[in-house]
């Protein structure tokens, strides 16, 4: 693997004048702190090393070691080459990007300087293209094309200046171990002004044409983004072939398996004339969704990739004394959740220290909610529970004549919320008095949404019922099995999923339904919607995303077993947990797994994101705070 | 220990954060006022449509469909509308066959479907979703055509308003537009013709596209290929502007602000929809001329 940058205006033999250098050793330590492990790369001006951080002495930290030597005797070059590398590393310090290597550490010794920069587990795209018999699989190009499109958005947009990273190419991209894509070397990145003409750097082959006569402008990234992905489908290295000539070589006719979307999009980013490319990587990137949407591709971009080391280690780990099947809240930096041990626990949230505990007579599913001093929540002693935040102690309790299982919501000084006695219940927050129940057919365990004064709900008999703040029914439908989901308003719809394998999206005016999307088995997860997305799981142990305008899949991701549990969206990922134990972070606009975390039981609650921080409880009793 | 990961994972405020938010635009601004008004008028639709061969073809190839209703159901008065407009293609045999199948084939269809909550005195619900009706109505058409006028083809863009979202069914490149009352026309269904896949992918300019010598070319439309996926999908009705469908002989001879200027210069839905083919055939009126108007009232 070479990670330094082959120039095309400097030929291969200048560099080769310089004279032969001394590798570092296994071994040796730089600057008291980065023990040498290995020899990573080769480039023109030094090698590239794996190291130890030694700042780190009871894990091992590793880092890369980028080594620049500096024996050109004209000074003026000697500054030249320095500044080029400290560029580099104040470039680097400025991008925060998952797709791009963090800078650690910068120094010179000698006449070396060095960069400390993240340390990638993997491999670089081109070991992987020439490692691989036969194509790569469409999809997994296709996924690393999205990454990359999102990684050149980002530099592209880079304020003040555009940042162009001017060598796009399979050498100079590496796939980690969970799959993601790294751009390395940005030693000839740099920020674009508009009008300006720089010299001809790059790499022959991925460059395009203006790129020769000295321009640089975030289209060329665009061309040569065209030809790494040209290369990666057809095994076709371009270095070999004349430039420009990719039109000579279409993408179908090497490798037929690539379907005629992905070949039109890049060829597209090839064109010869950069005005008859895409006008941005974020185009190109909407492209590529379209086409993986059309061709179904990124529904399979599921499981076979390079599996995730399960490394997801616990920040804490809190032990109740029976199963959790709920779902907790965050408030006032403490983790509320119920147990079916019957308590209710209340958790510091920074360390995972036991506060107080709150006993009720029943199993406890219901998730508490919070209004100022008081936490509110259901138990399956049909009792619905007001407790301070602080003290834990009672407030008072609201007797319903059935377990109450549903998750009491709150709006216009009035908890909302279901018990298994058929009624939806309306509770007035400060004393504890019911407003008003309104009667069902079966008992109500979803969650009721409120929204534009209505009262939305779902039923063990499969009504879904929109109910006016007087407690009156709006209007109502009728899914053929139970509604447990519980529903979410997004835009004119209002989204839930039923036993009887539908997602629904119904006008939440009228009722009536606008789409239907068939889920492989039934679910009782509660969908959530971002975007144009919605994400659900169902018992059939697929995670689904699907496009709200048109009811098509965009993606699927399998587990091992049912998901009920509901998705929640934390940034660009989703989480999500499943009976099998696990829980999933998945990048929600391609399904991709991140990381998962097995816990030692079922994960049927939900958990829920804050700060950073993924909180969820698991039938091994116990409640995780992981790292989002 | 938590502090400790705070810091080492503390990321710089986004810019979101510190950026001060554009001040709304009067548009918007009446936009929002508009949807949190209550109101206490019954929500219908009023719609119109014109039509016209133009000036250089003999045969109308064009067809169009426009009912309006107001549903009284348990959740209080519903707009329902259908709208659809089909352009049979030139060149092929019998193209005002397929384009009058279509629009019998789904307009029948969907009515049928609504037929029990039209017209029954309990109203029952269609099990099906809008948009599986939809889907089903044009594979329907899809079928018909194929037996009844083969190797002809159509354009169709349909669209079911019901309260105030509209489920559209398109296939070809006529199009449904909203025009919005600060004078845009946006388009919302997707052309399947080869300029315009061309303009997608970035081969031509839209400036290219507008003198492409092959216009005329569909890569989809209804009665041709074995599989037809029409483009389904579901928006919001345009609460302060119209729904405009038609063909190719309105949108491909008068500009955007043109025809956004015609519409909002008549006195009434029936007159706009008049100027709108006299203009197109001033133009020269190459083509049939197909235009229904849709407004959300109350």
């Amino acid at each position: 693997m070479t990670l330094e940058t082959q120039r095309i205006t400097q030929p291969d033999d200048e560099l080769g004048k310089v004279q032969p250098r001394r590798q570092l050793e296994p071994g040796v330590t730089l600057f008291n702190r980065y023990l040498i492990q290995d020899v990573i790369g080769i480039g023109g001006m030094g090698s590239v090393y794996r190291a130890r951080d030694l700042h780190f002495p009871n894990v091992v930290k590793l880092v890369a070691v980028k080594e620049m030597v500096n024996t050109a005797p004209d000074p003026l070059v000697r500054q030249t080459i320095v500044q080029n590398f400290e560029r580099e590393a104040n470039l680097l310090a400025t991008l925060n990007h998952p797709a791009i290597p963090r800078i650690y550490d910068y120094f010179s010794e000698d006449e070396r300087s060095y960069l400390v920069l993240e340390y990638i587990h993997g491999k670089d795209l081109e070991a992987v293209i020439s490692e691989t018999s036969g194509f790569l699989a469409e999809e997994q190009v296709l996924t690393w094309a999205i990454e990359l499109c999102d990684v050149l958005a980002f530099l592209h947009n880079h304020k003040p200046d555009p940042i162009i990273f001017r060598d796009m190419k399979p050498s100079n991209v590496m796939i980690d171990y969970n799959g993601d894509v790294k751009l390395v070397d940005f030693g000839i990145a740099k920020t674009f002004q508009a009008g300006q003409k720089g010299t001809m750097i790059g790499t022959e082959g991925y460059s395009p044409p203006e790129q020769y006569r000295g321009e640089a402008t975030p289209l060329a990234d665009l061309y040569a983004l065209g030809a790494t992905l040209h290369h990666a489908l057809t095994r076709r290295d371009p270095r070999m072939e004349p430039p420009f000539s990719f039109n000579e070589r279409p993408i179908r006719k090497i490798n037929p398996a690539v379907s005629l979307e992905l070949e039109a999009v890049v060829n597209a980013a090839l064109q010869y004339n950069p005005e008859d490319r895409f006008p941005s990587a974020e185009d190109m990137k909407e492209a590529l969704m379209a086409a993986a949407r059309k061709t179904g591709l990124l529904a399979k971009v599921t499981s076979h990739l390079v599996g995730p080391a399960n490394n997801v280690k616990p920040l804490w780990a809190f032990a109740c004394e029976d199963e959790i099947r709920s779902t907790p809240l965050y408030y006032q930096n403490t983790v509320f959740i119920g147990c079916y041990d019957n308590n209710l626990y209340a958790i510091n949230a920074g360390d995972g220290k036991f506060l107080w505990k709150y006993p009720t007579d029943g199993g406890i599913v219901s998730k508490p909610v919070a209004f100022e001093d008081n936490l509110y929540f259901g138990s399956e002693d049909r009792r619905l529970h007001a407790v301070g935040v602080r003290s834990g102690k009672v407030v008072w309790t609201y007797y319903a004549n059935g377990p109450i299982r549903s998750s009491p919501r709150i709006a216009e000084g009035h908890l909302f919320f279901g018990s298994d006695d058929q009624y939806l219940h309306a509770v007035n927050l400060n004393n504890g008095r019911a407003a008003w129940k309104f009667e069902t057919s079966e008992a109500v365990r979803s969650t009721p949404f409120i929204a534009h004064e209505m009262v939305y709900v779902g039923n063990e008999a499969g009504d879904f019922l929109a109910i006016d703040f007087r407690g009156e029914l709006k209007w109502r439908f009728q899914a053929k099995r139970a509604i447990t989901s519980s529903p979410t308003i997004f835009g004119p719809m209002v989204l839930f999923s039923s036993l009887d394998a539908n997602l629904y999206a119904l006008d939440h005016r009228n009722g009536w339904v606008i789409w239907r999307f068939r889920l492989g088995k039934g679910s009782i997860s509660s969908p959530c919607a971002v975007d144009d997305l919605v994400f659900v799981g169902a018992a059939d142990g697929y995670i689904y995303a699907v496009d709200t305008k048109t009811a098509k899949e965009v993606w699927r991701f399998r587990t091992e077993h049912q998901v009920s549990s509901s998705p929640v969206i934390y940034k660009d990922a989703l989480y999500c947990g499943s009976v099998d134990g696990n829980l999933y972070c998945l990048e929600y606009r391609t399904g991709r797994l991140r990381w998962k975390f097995a816990s030692e039981g079922q994960i049927i609650g939900s958990p829920l994101v804050f700060d950073d921080i993924v909180y969820v409880g698991s039938t091994d009793h116990k409640v995780y705070a992981l790292l989002a | 220990m938590i502090e400790f990961f705070r810091n080492l994972f503390r990321k710089p405020r986004s810019a979101v954060d510190m950026a001060t938010t554009a001040p709304l635009t009067d548009q918007q601004i009446q936009s929002i006022l508009h949807s949190q008004a209550v109101r206490y008028e019954i929500q219908q639709l009023v719609a119109s449509t014109g039509q016209s061969v133009g000036k250089q073809r003999e045969l109308n190839e064009d067809s169009l469909l426009a009912i309006t209703s107001t549903l009284a159901g348990n959740s209080g008065s519903l707009p329902f509308g259908l709208y659809i407009v089909a352009d049979g293609m030139g060149g092929h045999q019998y193209g005002e066959v397929a384009s009058n199948a279509a629009v019998r084939v789904v307009a029948g269809y969907v009515m049928k479907k609504f037929s029990p909550y039209l017209f029954n005195l309990n109203p029952v619900q269609p099990e099906e979703s809008l948009q599986e009706i939809m889907q089903a109505a044009v594979r329907e058409a899809q079928k018909t055509i194929q037996h009844e006028a083969p190797s002809s083809g159509t354009t169709l863009t349909a669209a079911l308003v019901l309260g105030q979202q509209v489920t559209i069914a398109h296939v070809g490149d006529s199009r449904a537009y909203h025009i919005h009352p600060d004078g845009r026309a946006e388009v919302v269904t997707r052309d399947h013709s080869l300029v315009k896949r061309l303009e997608e992918l970035g081969h031509i300019s839209a400036d290219q596209a507008a003198n492409y010598p092959h216009r005329n070319v569909l890569y989809r439309a209804l009665g041709q290929g074995d599989i037809l996926e029409p483009d389904i999908f579901t928006i919001a009705f345009p609460q302060t502007g119209y729904l405009m469908l038609c063909s190719d002989g309105l949108w491909g001879v008068l500009s955007d602000q043109d025809m956004v200027r015609i519409i909002k210069e008549a006195p009434n839905l029936h007159r706009a929809c008049q100027s709108l083919v006299e203009a197109a055939n001033s133009a020269g009126g190459p083509d049939n001329i197909s235009v229904v108007l849709v407004q959300l009232i109350g």
